[in-house]
């Protein structure tokens, strides 16, 4: 085994640990820090992937500004006192429902013939990546720019509180 | 090197662990989280098939930008959603929320 190959193994595990935590765990503030892991672990493996402009991305928007979001969530909506049972009474259904489409994924992976054009992955040229996004998909990078709008304004909107909604602001 | 496969079954695992905890959580930040990791999976996917099978075009990437900038969006959106639930109802448990069950 090369080095590339024992270090993606290892983040791999790393990654289904963590992400095992973020669903299992009885607590919430340790589902929140086995998310960030898992995302930082996702991030190296973009970095595996030969992206490393998406693994920076990954880094800042995702560990620093999703998760972040969520723990303020947590805390806000006081989920370590109100919540002290966080399995509901599906289980069961749930973990047979998660390993038969784990089943049926993997399967559906080793049974399809996939395109071999590359033994390994290519480097990704940071200054075409900006070349395609802003000529090729510029239209789409344009309307995701006015969801993230409308997004922040109905949030905006749904979040303030309610004395100033009395005072018609 | 790394065959494909290897990254489609890792995306695979993530996704279904993602599907498991949106189905076993109760509280809705909880939720978000796992949906958050199959987004996450998803990605993983575009940007495996991307640079495995055509890194000239940047479909794949572009994709998964795409698919972060969507996913900061929805948390902020759901959070405030779930804040506000959480003022009128002083709970934040899905299974709580049932006005809308017939």
């Amino acid at each position: 085994m090369t080095v590339t190959e024992v270090l993606f193994y290892f983040i791999a595990g790393l990654t289904v640990l963590f992400a095992l935590g973020v669903v299992a765990t009885g607590k919430v503030a340790y589902a929140a820090i086995s998310l960030v892991f898992t995302l930082l672990a996702v991030a190296a493996l973009y970095i595996l992937l030969a992206s490393e402009f998406l693994a920076l991305v990954q880094v800042l928007l995702y560990a620093g500004g999703v998760a972040v979001l969520l723990l303020f969530a947590l805390m806000l909506t006081r989920a370590r006192e109100l919540v002290p049972e966080l399995d509901g009474a599906q289980k069961p259904f749930a973990v047979v429902a998660g390993l038969s489409l784990m089943g049926v994924l993997i399967a559906t992976i080793f049974l399809t013939t996939w395109p071999r054009k590359a033994d390994s992955p290519a480097l990704i040229n940071f200054n075409a990546i900006g070349d395609a996004l802003f000529r090729t998909y510029a239209l789409p990078f344009e309307v995701s720019s006015l969801v993230l709008l409308v997004a922040l304004v109905g949030a905006i909107v749904l979040a303030r509180s309610e004395d100033e909604e009395e005072d018609g602001v | 090197m790394i065959p494909l496969q290897s990254f489609l079954v890792l995306s695979a695992i993530l996704f279904s662990l993602g599907v498991y905890g949106v189905l076993v959580r109760r509280h809705a930040v909880l939720i978000l989280m796992s949906v958050e990791l199959m987004l996450n999976a998803a990605s993983i996917n575009m940007v495996a098939f991307a640079v495995y099978t055509s890194p000239q075009r940047f479909a794949g990437i572009i994709f998964a930008i795409f698919i972060i900038t969507i996913a900061a969006a929805e948390v902020g959106l759901a959070l405030a959603i779930v804040l506000r639930i959480f003022r009128n109802r002083t709970t934040a448990n899905v299974d709580e929320v049932h006005d809308l069950k017939w």
